[in-house]
């Protein structure tokens, strides 16, 4: 069993859910409930498809997809903060409306086969055996999610504005009556998740599986979105929840290439009734969790004068 | 500088103004971007929104396929205004069509007319136990019900997956994944001959007044209410958020389930690998464009309905491709979800206050 | 503010702008012309899933190209199977279409139904088993196709281990792993058949990491019957060589395909069409395979010659109906003789298959 090309798997599969819920992690943390992952998702892996298919460079292909999605997220911000929409539904309906306009955008790319995103070469240390590839032979995206994990985490728990954030996370009016700008911090929040979202879709269409298929993300950012609830809105735990999470869906597919007695369907269910468990085993301590959660996430803040 | 400001009281002709004013920016919207796609605008406005009504088949149409929706919707609706999210309402639904279909199968030879009454109380138990876990879950283990009703909806689909590849195959189907066609002792009636209205649409509607009885005229419908609303007030008032987790979990999974087995034994007539396209997320979407009330969600869920058959209306009669529809869709509900301010807020002109004159 | 003059006010322009789009819509509606003949096609997913409905529509283009004007074909993508399906065929019954087509076996029953309320409209339904007086029944012998590829597997495989992607245990998997392992063995006794279900048709995500899995535990052949190229991609990404499936993937793979199995329903549904619009169409129950062009094998590439000349001469064999893939002596994983030797399995066996045959690894639900 070659455990080093098993572990490459299991970071491929888990930094599209990785990527996408750090950035709802700041979004929820900020007070919003963005259920618009998947369809922002998918904008940013066909934004990046296209535009790398057209300029033959992968670099603008993620950064147009970081683009077109956060494009989408700032619809939804002004929808939800501007509009006082319900945040659950318009979130909702930004999956919908996203997928659609993938697919409406993505009929001309079908069929088109690009290379995937190239990996780090250094050389000597990427030829390392077992460690080699794994810590230096990654492509870009994936070196980036650990490094926007390690910053969020440090943003949240050591800086100033972080704190910002977590105050109008925790209650609007508060942070409203101590002078906070709570409507521009939650738009960026917003922003910020959105672009989580576009380089999350830009990996899957660009690193994941090169290729454009409509609705791509097959569920992916409903799993994002219960990551987040998952890492009880701490970044690290966000991560290892989304690792979690790849190991098992990538080791339930080995486990089934040995040839058990044991139906298909019974191993896919693996990775939801441990996530399940885990989740049950770390929230027992319910003080911890509360003091987590961001209490005024989908309330709707209106500033009083 | 206009600001909102929320409204002492809903203003009722708002209220029916904001989805008017959604419409009518959603038919702009439909000329420009029917318009740029080639496709006449008039003509596709009007297999979208006005054709599926135009006909006895249409319609009815409809209502069946905004039954489920209201069903479980307002199942929701309670939940949510309970602050308890259940996300799972689609494994709910998928395990009463289990357990409904379940004994609707074991029943097959029986000609009994309490076939169907068992077979739908069962329906509604496996919704109801599904609900319960998360439930369970949540009030002993403190676990968010968000990420275990989603993580179960999943492992509820996978289930129904294998019992219909596996075990409740039709033994005279060749070994195809559909399970025995239901005897007509365990089927809905059919309301109106030569058309597809069941009992289920009774169901809805049943739900529909119950469920309004029940937030507006009980105490439990305020004990619902008041614990999303002001939870540390609830708790004082002693309202026991444990027993409110629980209802809201079991009226919301039942209902899932009812939908779940209605679907079952009203149009489908088996179980199959796929037994809902969605409904229990799209319910979600219909909770709250209904406002959580179940006569919005009623109302919402046959809008929702329309969009959908709309869309494939649009591409049966002009070839709209169907991504064109589900843009179409997001965008009516962004019209719909946007003028809804309008109903709670109020547009007020303030002056911009020169910056000594702000606190 | 809210006046109930603005209001009223309101309602009488919405009012108006429905019955302006209603008159503006009526207009064209007259004008739709009524002498071309109109088919139907439903499929279960989308156009661009550069697999199964890619085909189906492909076979659509040819059916518009090869009539003309004299047909108009609509079709609706992504119908969920269940009560979806039975409004959309409905739908299309009752509004002129005088043939339909429905893509997927889950629209069996649907179409039934549907053909029950208009018994003057024709139905061509896909891989399913139940016919009627208005309802034909097609589906192709795909598992021709694999066995060719199983062959071809046998001979380039070094490390005798072959990876299926593979969706649902539907006999139509089932048989197509079969033929596959029946191929490969009639080169070469040692191949062996490691099965990753990924229970969906199309997650490319998945479909990779299952290939990538597979590859991982020692296979260097990736064969799949689920939609997406990805499977072929991981291939053509880790060196090893794979089968296409539906369409020819070729383009996602340069180097690692060596040929695909190729859905094509043009000609039947051309055929079909010109039956419906002469008046002699009746309901048939068909299984076409190599022979009438249903199934096709992309060209042979990323192989030794010799392999090529083998696997043309084992298509030609099957063409010619000199060679059945399901030919005995065949037994399955116990051991035990389910075909005997010289005898064709026969259509039951094949239409329900439900159990594998001798060096398939794992095993099915029962």
């Amino acid at each position: 069993m070659d455990v080093v090309a098993i572990v490459l798997t299991i970071i491929t599969a888990s930094t599209p859910l990785l990527l996408a819920a750090t950035g709802e992690l700041i979004t929820e943390k900020s007070g919003v409930l963005n259920l618009g992952v998947e369809g922002m998702m998918l904008i940013g892996a066909i934004t990046a498809f296209a535009i790398t298919t057209i300029t033959d460079s992968a670099v603008l292909g993620v950064l147009a997809g970081a683009a077109a999605s956060t494009s989408l997220a700032f619809v939804f911000g002004v929808l939800v903060l501007i509009f006082l929409a319900n945040q659950v539904a318009t979130g909702l309906a930004l999956t919908i409306f996203g997928i659609g306009l993938s697919a409406l955008v993505g009929t001309g790319f079908v069929g088109i086969a690009l290379e995937p995103l190239p990996k780090l070469d250094l050389g000597l240390l990427s030829a390392m055996p077992v460690i080699g590839e794994i810590l230096f032979g990654q492509d870009f995206l994936v070196y980036l999610s650990f490094f926007m994990v390690v910053l969020v985490a440090y943003f949240l728990s050591k800086t100033r504005l972080g704190l910002i954030l977590r105050a109008v996370g925790e209650s609007h009016d508060s942070a409203h009556a101590l002078g906070y700008p709570v409507l521009l911090v939650r738009f960026l929040a917003i922003l910020f998740g959105g672009f989580m979202c576009g380089l999350a879709g830009s990996y899957l269409s660009l690193a994941y599986t090169p290729l454009w298929a409509e609705n791509m993300t097959a569920g992916r950012g409903w799993i994002a979105v219960a990551l987040v609830v998952f890492g009880t809105w701490r970044a690290v735990r966000v991560a290892l929840g989304a690792y979690l999470f790849g190991t098992i869906t990538i080791l339930q597919l080995h486990v089934q290439g040995w040839g058990l007695e044991i139906a298909s369907q019974f191993m896919s269910m693996l990775p939801y009734l441990a996530t399940i468990a885990v989740l049950v085993l770390i929230s027992r301590d319910g003080a911890k969790i509360r003091l987590n959660a961001p209490q005024s996430i989908g309330k709707v803040f209106t500033p009083s004068r | 500088m206009f600001t909102l400001e929320r409204r002492v009281e809903q203003s009722k002709s708002w209220l029916v103004f904001s989805p008017i004013m959604a419409i009518g920016l959603t038919v702009l919207s439909g000329i420009i971007i029917f318009s740029v796609l080639d496709k006449d605008p008039w003509m596709s406005l009007y297999t979208f929104f006005i054709q599926p009504l135009t006909t006895g088949f249409g319609f009815t149409e409809l209502i069946v396929k905004a039954t489920p929706l209201i069903l479980i919707g307002v199942g929701l609706s309670i939940g949510f205004k309970a602050n308890v999210w259940n996300i799972g309402a689609e494994g709910q639904f998928t395990m009463g069509a289990i357990a409904g279909g379940g004994t609707a199968l074991f029943l097959n030879t029986q000609e009994s007319f309490l076939v169907l009454p068992a077979v739908l109380l069962m329906g509604i138990l496996g919704g109801i136990v599904w609900g319960m876990i998360p439930a369970f879950l949540k009030t002993k283990f403190n676990a968010n019900e968000i990420l275990t009703s989603l993580m179960l909806s999943y492992v509820a689909l996978l289930i129904l997956s294998y019992l219909v590849h596996g075990p409740w195959r039709d033994p005279g189907g060749y070994n195809f994944p559909e399970s025995k066609i239901f005897s007509d002792f365990a089927m809905l009636p059919i309301l109106l001959e030569g058309t597809r209205l069941n009992l289920g649409t009774g169901f809805a509607v049943l739900s529909v007044l119950i469920i309004y009885i029940l937030l507006s005229r009980t105490v439990l419908g305020y004990q619902f209410k008041v614990v999303g609303l002001a939870p540390a007030a609830a708790k004082h008032a002693g309202f026991d958020r444990v027993k409110l987790i629980w209802l809201s979990m079991i009226i919301s999974g039942g209902l899932a389930g009812l939908a779940g087995i209605s679907e079952v034994s009203g149009t489908i007539g088996q179980l199959l690998p796929s037994v809902s396209p969605g409904y229990g997320f799209t319910a979600i979407i219909v909770a709250f464009l209904g406002r959580l009330n179940p006569v919005g969600v009623l109302f919402a869920g046959l809008i929702m309905a329309l969009t959908y058959i709309g869309g494939e209306n649009a591409q049966i009669e002009i070839g709209l491709p169907a991504a064109v529809t589900g843009l179409f869709q997001g965008i009516i509900l962004f019209y719909l979800l946007a003028c809804d301010v309008l109903a709670r807020y109020r547009l007020r002109y303030k002056p911009f206050l020169k910056a000594r004159d702000r606190e | 503010m809210e006046s109930k003059k603005t209001f009223g006010l309101v309602v009488a322009a919405l009012a108006i702008v429905l019955v302006v789009v209603w008159f503006l819509a009526q207009k064209k509606t007259d004008e739709a012309s009524v002498s071309e003949t109109k088919i139907g096609f439903v499929y279960v997913g989308p156009i661009g899933d550069h697999g199964w409905t890619f085909q189906h529509d492909r076979a659509r283009l040819e059916v518009q190209k090869a009539l003309g004007n004299q047909v108009k074909t609509t079709f609706v993508e992504s119908v969920k199977e269940g009560p979806d399906s039975e409004r959309v065929i409905t739908k299309l019954a009752s509004t002129g279409h005088q043939l339909i087509f429905t893509t997927s076996f889950g629209f069996m029953n649907p179409t039934l139904k549907a053909a029950k309320k208009f018994e003057n409209v024709k139905f061509d339904h896909a891989t399913g088993y139940k016919q009627a007086e208005n309802v034909g029944t097609y589906s192709a012998r795909f598992y021709e196709g694999r066995y060719i590829a199983g062959v071809i597997a046998g001979k380039v495989s070094k490390t005798n281990k072959i990876g299926y992607v593979a969706s649902f245990p539907i006999p139509e998997v089932v048989r197509g792993i079969n033929a596959f392992m029946l191929g490969a063995r009639s080169v070469n006794p040692k191949m062996s058949i490691s099965v990753v279900w990924v229970n969906s048709w199309y997650d490319p995500g998945k479909e990779g990491d299952a290939a990538k899995a597979l590859i991982d535990q020692g296979a260097d052949i990736i064969t799949q019957h689920t939609d997406s190229p990805a499977p072929l991609q991981v291939a053509e990404n880790r060196g090893v060589k794979g089968f296409g499936q539906a369409s020819d993937m070729i383009k996602f793979a340069p180097k690692a395909q060596l040929s695909a199995i190729v859905n094509n329903w043009g000609a039947y549904y051309v055929e079909r069409t010109k039956a419906m619009m002469n008046g002699s169409w009746k309901s048939q129950d068909v299984w076409y395979g190599l022979k009438e062009g249903m199934v096709e094998m992309a060209p042979y590439t990323n192989m030794p010659d010799d392999v090529a000349a083998l696997a043309n001469k084992t298509e030609e064999n099957i063409r010619n109906g000199n060679l059945h893939p399901f030919t005995g002596p065949i037994k399955d994983q116990s051991g035990k003789i389910v075909v005997e030797a010289g005898k064709v399995a026969e259509a039951g066996m094949l239409l329900g298959m439900n159990f594998y045959v001798e060096g398939v690894q794992g095993s099915l639900p029962k």
